[in-house]
C-alpha cells in the first residue's frame, strides 16, 4: 500500500473532523436528535409527515454553508470525475441502500460509532468494505 | 428555537464537511482506493468527529429530554439483520461509484454543480423507491 502523501491532510480534515462531531453534539442536545443525513432528508418522503422543520432548517442549514463560504470569498471547488451516467446510478443506490441500511456515513459511521452501537459498527464496516471493493473493481479491473 | 439551532447545526455539519475535505468526491476516492496512491485523511476526519461525539452522547444518552424539552430520540434498534448489511453494500457501491455519500452531495448541491444536483435528485429517487416499496409490504400485511 502506497500512502499519497502530496493529498494528504491530517490537520484539516482532523479540524473539519471535529466540526462534524460538534454539529451533531448540537443537535443531539438542542434537538434530541441524530445528525444522521440520510435519515433526515428521507424522513421527509415519509407519510404522515409530522416533524418536518427541524429537517427543513438542518438542510437548508447544510446546503447553505457552501454558499455562505463563497460569499465570505472562499468556495468550495469538489472535484466531480464521474460521468453523468455513473452520478445518476451512483445517486439511485445510495437514496435506496442508506434508506434499507437505515443511515450512511453520518448517522452510522459518526453517530451510530460514537453511541456504542454494534448495528452501525456493522454498517459502518460494511458500506467502507464495499466503497473500497466497487473503487478497486470500477478503477482497477475495469480501468475506469 | 428548535429550528434555529436545526438550522446551525447544519450549517456547522456542512462547515465540517468542507474544511475535512469530505464536499470533494477525488479526495473521498483517494481514500476508498486502497489500491493506488492512498489517502488516509477520511481516518482522521472519523476520529475527530467521533472523539467529540462520543462525548457528547455519553451525556445525551442519560436524559430523556434535551436542553430545549424536546423528547430525546436516539434510535434502541440492536438487532444485526440482513436489510442493514445488504443496504449497508449497495450503499457502499454507489459511494464509490461517484465519491458523494448524502452529506457531501448536498453540500456540493449548494455550491451549484450541475452533477451534484443530478446525483441528489437519482438519490431522493432512490429513496422515494424504498418509501413505496415499504408502503406496499405495510399494506399486504395489512390486508
Amino acid at each position: 500500500m502506497l500512502i499519497d502523501v502530496e493529498s494528504f491532510t491530517p490537520g484539516l480534515s482532523l479540524t473539519g473532523g471535529l466540526v462534524i462531531g460538534a454539529a451533531a453534539a448540537m443537535l443531539v442536545f438542542f434537538n434530541g436528535r441524530i445528525a444522521g443525513i440520510s435519515g433526515i432528508l428521507g424522513g421527509l418522503l415519509g407519510t404522515p409527515q409530522k416533524d418536518a422543520g427541524w429537517r427543513v432548517a438542518f438542510l437548508a442549514g447544510l446546503v447553505g454553508a457552501p454558499v455562505l463560504a463563497g460569499l465570505l470569498g472562499n468556495p468550495i471547488a469538489p472535484d466531480i470525475q464521474a460521468g453523468w451516467s455513473e452520478i445518476i446510478a451512483a445517486g439511485f443506490l445510495v437514496g435506496i441502500g442508506t434508506r434499507y441500511a437505515s443511515g450512511c456515513t453520518s448517522g452510522h459511521g459518526v453517530c451510530g460509532i460514537s453511541r456504542g452501537s454494534v448495528r452501525s459498527l456493522v454498517a459502518t464496516a460494511t458500506f467502507m468494505a464495499s466503497g473500497f471493493l466497487a473503487v478497486f473493481v470500477h478503477r482497477h479491473l475495469l480501468g475506469g | 428555537m428548535g429550528l434555529l439551532s436545526a438550522l446551525l447545526s447544519g450549517l456547522l455539519f456542512g462547515v465540517g464537511l468542507m474544511v475535512s475535505g469530505m464536499a470533494n468526491p477525488a479526495k473521498v476516492l483517494g481514500f476508498l482506493d486502497i489500491a493506488g496512491g492512498w489517502d488516509p485523511s477520511l481516518v482522521f476526519v472519523m476520529v475527530g468527529a467521533i472523539a467529540v461525539a462520543s462525548i457528547a452522547f455519553l451525556f445525551a444518552k442519560r436524559r430523556k429530554t434535551s436542553l430545549l424539552g424536546l423528547p430525546m430520540q436516539i434510535p434502541s434498534t440492536t438487532d444485526v439483520t440482513l436489510r442493514l448489511v445488504l443496504g449497508s453494500a449497495v450503499f457502499g457501491v454507489g459511494w464509490g461509484l461517484a465519491g458523494f455519500c448524502p452529506g457531501p452531495a448536498l453540500v456540493a448541491l449548494g455550491a451549484g454543480f450541475p452533477k451534484a444536483w443530478g446525483f441528489v435528485v437519482a438519490m431522493l429517487a432512490g429513496m422515494a423507491v424504498f418509501e413505496l416499496l415499504e408502503r406496499a409490504k405495510l399494506s399486504r400485511k395489512q390486508a
